[in-house]
């Protein structure tokens, strides 16, 4: 019998009369892997967030190795061998690898930071668990994934052997993600217990042993991952049956909405971003955009809504010229923008949910007159909403960043559909959500299609491409390496496409 | 916790205030001083009688003004160390206005020399803003470098425009332009006390409903705390950044104004800003910005203000060690998140207990 890492023992924490984990007990045993798995507040983050010194109980204990500690500081969590590898990232992006892992905990040799032994200390340890680093890189430099292992180096630099990883696969690529994978499981052969949040079934089937599934702050089951199936751990969270297949009835694609040509997006580098890129999309037709991160998607989805100069080429929205738009007038022009970076610009964090939900729209004369807002309405109308789209809030006055992360996605989603655009651009929209607002968000999408709007998704995620698009352009190095119609395509020849192979021949 | 967090917001103000004067006691008492008698002259000075009452009011009614300006310019991102330069500027434009068009009628020369005060300490600030937005310097750098101009500049207008013979202060405004009148006065026992407050009281409310109501105070608060996320919802942010500038600049404008048409009368040859300027930022500061907690802040610093005069007047106590104790108290409020913090702790401990 592996021996018990830690147990927690009725926790319950509240902020203010809002109960967020209530009496919830959990013990994990070296070398496991225990996946949480609830809807999008259900109180994960929170949970964890509580084991990793963060936020404090309100009330419960918690043991690590049997003896009951107190995790007042993150200081004190590492003290403990515990680590967190956070959904956003904390590292400073100025500082090489190195220095961002041993940042804080700075081994010294007569008053120096000892480098050398530092570094050796660190290529063994990646050695050890196949974690592929560039030491001294900047981390402005490196990608998203090996962002992701430096977190992860830096808390087994500090001897961590109870690991914590929320979301780890939400912004990552599928590359990506499966070497990911591959270290987390090798992680729990070398003895380490491991928490892992996620809302993608398949990866808690892949690598976890328990999954403790939570539902309004509760735990409302324990399910060995091998005795059960991804459809009923779906179905135990959400409390009703989820259907992943998604109707696609055929719409009217009459009229081309969105006609670029020869667009060119020249960014900081020599070379384009986005080059030569021209298609159409038309009415009722969702046209999915596949490729490696990193491939000019971003650039793209800025210089269509306006948000980034187009160096030559023009944009046509329902043949009008729009390629000099400002955001406003592309706004104005009907387009709906949902970015990737829903912390940094999709949202203002410290406003409320109601601020947030007009960010759009609230100089229209439905929400002021004569420049004064009007309140009332504003939040009457974004009660509809947060009731229509569920989103889970203690109020509508709360301010959006103590939202849980799928509840914040979910707003940027409502507020965007909701404004009903000819246009809706959508940039991994489903990252963060749990299944059942997938299957909801989904819905919408397909929605917006059936009333004859064009929508262009950019996803990582192959399958939700193929699941809700007509047609698919793969992008690869700013050029468009071909467009193909969802049916005579397969995830392998997808696969091909995004590495620079131009399109198969049937 | 909602209840218990709007106590804190009074409760932290009041133990900072109560800190301070205690550690102020220690320092007088250190010194040889005693601390009862000079807090005691300390409040009857600014509090005593009518006329002190009128006093401390009229040490309110230009820092209420330049403490919105602050608050403003905070609201929309940008630290505004230049309220000194800009309410200076407002004072020269005000009393050069109210001298130059004597002949005015009365309510039409008073509100030219208000609004003159305003416009000329909007474009002073608008300065900055204007090399904010366009050029990205920092608003830092060129307001403080702005004061040090407003400072020069108005020193060389009064010599050479506005002082007579070889003075160096310039004539008293005519009638027409003052804010005191003879009502007040009497209610006051003749002290200072002026309309400016009216003034100051309207802007309160102006400036709380702009923030909190307005749509312009919605790009203002969006384009403050995260620019990105105003430029995606297609706000000007250049526009913003001027107009929010301006409005602040306009603000402390009016804060010398009714220095100069309110309280001096005139004005003079300074040597140093008006410490209107940086007082204001430290009641905005001392208040986190709240239009409303303005007037409570602004009021304590006039309290310290007019009735740490009466404490030299008394006692023996020289100024400076006044000043310390003043200084010791608004240091104490200044610091008032090491105090919440301490609070927090003390409720959770009986909470546990
Ligand atoms: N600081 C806070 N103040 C108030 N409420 C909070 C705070 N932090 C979290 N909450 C609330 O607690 C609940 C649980 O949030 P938590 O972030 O733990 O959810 P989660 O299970 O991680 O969800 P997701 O899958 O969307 O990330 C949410 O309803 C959230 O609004
Ligand atoms: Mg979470």
């Amino acid at each position: 019998m592996a021996e018990t890492m830690v147990e927690m023992k009725h926790i319950t924490k509240r902020f203010g009369n809002f109960v967020a984990n209530d009496d919830i007990s959990l013990t994990i045993k070296k070398g496991e892997i225990v996946a949480l798995l609830g809807e999008n507040g259900a109180g994960k983050s929170t949970l964890m967030s509580l084991l990793s010194g963060l936020k404090k109980p309100s009330s419960g204990e918690i043991l690590i190795k049997n003896k009951v500690v107190s995790l007042a500081s993150p200081r004190q969590a590492t003290q403990q061998g515990i680590g967190m590898v956070h959904q956003h990232f904390m590292l400073i992006d100025d500082f090489t690898v190195l220095e961002n892992i041993i940042l804080g905990d700075e081994k010294t040799k007569y008053g120096m930071i000892d480098r050398m032994g530092t570094r050796k200390t660190i290529t063994d340890l990646a050695e050890k668990y196949h974690l592929q680093l560039d030491l001294d890189k900047k981390v402005s430099d490196i990608s998203v994934g090996m962002q992701q292992r430096t977190e992860i180096m830096k808390t087994l630099y500090r001897d961590a052997e109870i690991l914590i990883f929320d979301e780890p696969t939400a912004a990552l690529t599928p590359q990506e993600i499966e070497s990911l994978l591959v270290i987390i499981k090798r992680l729990a052969s070398e003895g380490k217990a491991i928490f892992l949040i996620t809302h993608k079934l398949s990866e808690i089937k892949e690598i976890a042993d328990t999954c403790i599934v939570v539902r309004a702050g509760k735990v409302i089951g324990t399910v060995k991952v091998s005795e059960t199936s991804t459809y009923m751990m779906a179905e135990m969270m959400v409390g009703r049956q989820i259907s992943f297949a998604a109707e696609k009835v055929p719409t009217n694609q009459m009229r081309t909405v969105l006609e670029l040509k020869r667009l060119v997006v020249q960014a900081s580098k020599a070379v384009p971003s986005v080059n030569d890129v021209s298609f159409k999309i038309a009415t009722g037709e969702i046209l999915g955009i596949a490729g490696v991160d990193g491939n000019g998607q971003s650039e793209l989805m800025e210089a269509i809504s306006g948000l980034r100069k187009v160096s030559s080429g023009n944009i046509m929205l329902n043949d009008r010229d729009i390629t000099k738009f400002k955001p406003r007038k592309t706004t104005q022009a009907g387009i709906s923008n949902i970015p990737e970076d829903r912390q940094n610009v999709g949202l203002i964090l410290p406003m409320s949910v109601s601020d947030n939900l007009i960010l759009q729209d609230y100089y229209l004369s439905k929400n002021q007159s004569k420049g004064l807002l009007n309140k009332s309405k504003i939040h009457r109308d974004g009660q509809k909403l947060m009731s229509d789209f569920d989103i889970r809030a203690d109020s509508i006055l709360e301010p959006v960043g103590s939202l849980s992360g799928g509840n914040q996605q979910k707003v940027i989603i409502t507020r965007e559909i909701s404004r009903n655009p000819d246009l809706l651009i959508a940039a991994n929209p489903m990252r963060g959500l749990d299944v059942g607002a997938i299957e909801y968000v989904h819905k919408q999408i397909l929605k917006q299609r059936e009333n004859e709007k064009a929508i262009l998704l950019v996803s990582f995620e192959l399958d939700e491409l193929l699941r809700l698009s007509d047609r698919i352009a793969v992008i690869h190095q700013g050029k468009i390496m071909g467009i193909v119609k969802t049916g005579d395509v397969t995830k392998q020849e997808l696969g091909f496409m995004m590495a620079g192979q131009p399109i198969p021949t049937h | 916790m909602p209840n218990s967090s709007k106590l804190f917001k009074v409760l932290v103000p009041l133990t900072s205030v109560l800190a301070g004067l205690v550690v102020g006691a220690i320092v007088m008492a250190i010194f040889g001083y005693d601390p009862f008698l000079n807090y005691a002259s300390l409040f009857t000075g600014a509090l005593g009688d009518a006329n002190a009452i009128g006093e401390t009011l009229r040490e309110l009614t230009p820092l209420i003004l330049t403490a919105l300006g602050f608050s403003i310019a905070s609201t929309a991102g940008f630290f505004n160390i230049g309220g000194a330069g800009q309410a200076l500027m407002g004072w020269m434009a005000s009393v050069s206005f109210a001298l130059n068009f004597s002949s005015l009628p009365h309510w039409l020369l008073l509100l030219g020399s208000i609004m003159a005060g305003a416009l000329a300490g909007g474009i002073w600030a608008g300065i900055a803003g204007v090399l904010k937005a366009y050029l990205g310097t920092s608003e830092v750098i060129t307001t403080i470098m702005l004061n040090y101009i407003a400072l020069y500049l108005s020193s060389f207008l009064v010599k050479n425009f506005l002082a007579q013979d070889q003075s160096d202060f310039s004539k008293t405004i005519p009638e027409g332009a003052r804010l005191r009148t003879p009502f007040l006065e009497h209610l006051t026992q003749n002290s200072t006390f002026n309309y400016g407050i009216i003034i100051s009281l309207i802007m309160v409310i102006v400036v709380y409903f702009l923030i909190q109501r307005t749509k312009v105070g919605y790009e203002y608060r969006a384009v403050g705390l995260n620019d990105k996320a105003a430029n995606y919802a297609g706000m000007n942010v250049k526009k913003v950044i001027i107009s929010a500038m301006v409005v602040s600049g306009a603000l402390a404008g009016l804060g010398g104004a009714v220095e100069g048409l309110g309280n001096y009368e005139n004005i003079y040859v300074m040597t140093s800003l008006p410490d209107i300027g940086f007082n204001g930022m430290a009641v905005s500061l001392l208040a986190s910005g709240n239009p409303i907690g303005i007037i409570f802040s602004g009021l304590l610093f006039s309290i310290l203000k007019i009735g740490g005069l009466s404490i030299s007047v008394v006692s023996t106590t020289p100024p400076e060690i006044v000043d310390i104790v003043i200084a010791t108290i608004i240091f104490f409020v200044g610091i008032n998140y090491v105090i919440k913090i301490g609070l927090e702790k003390l409720s959770k401990k009986k909470g546990e207990g």
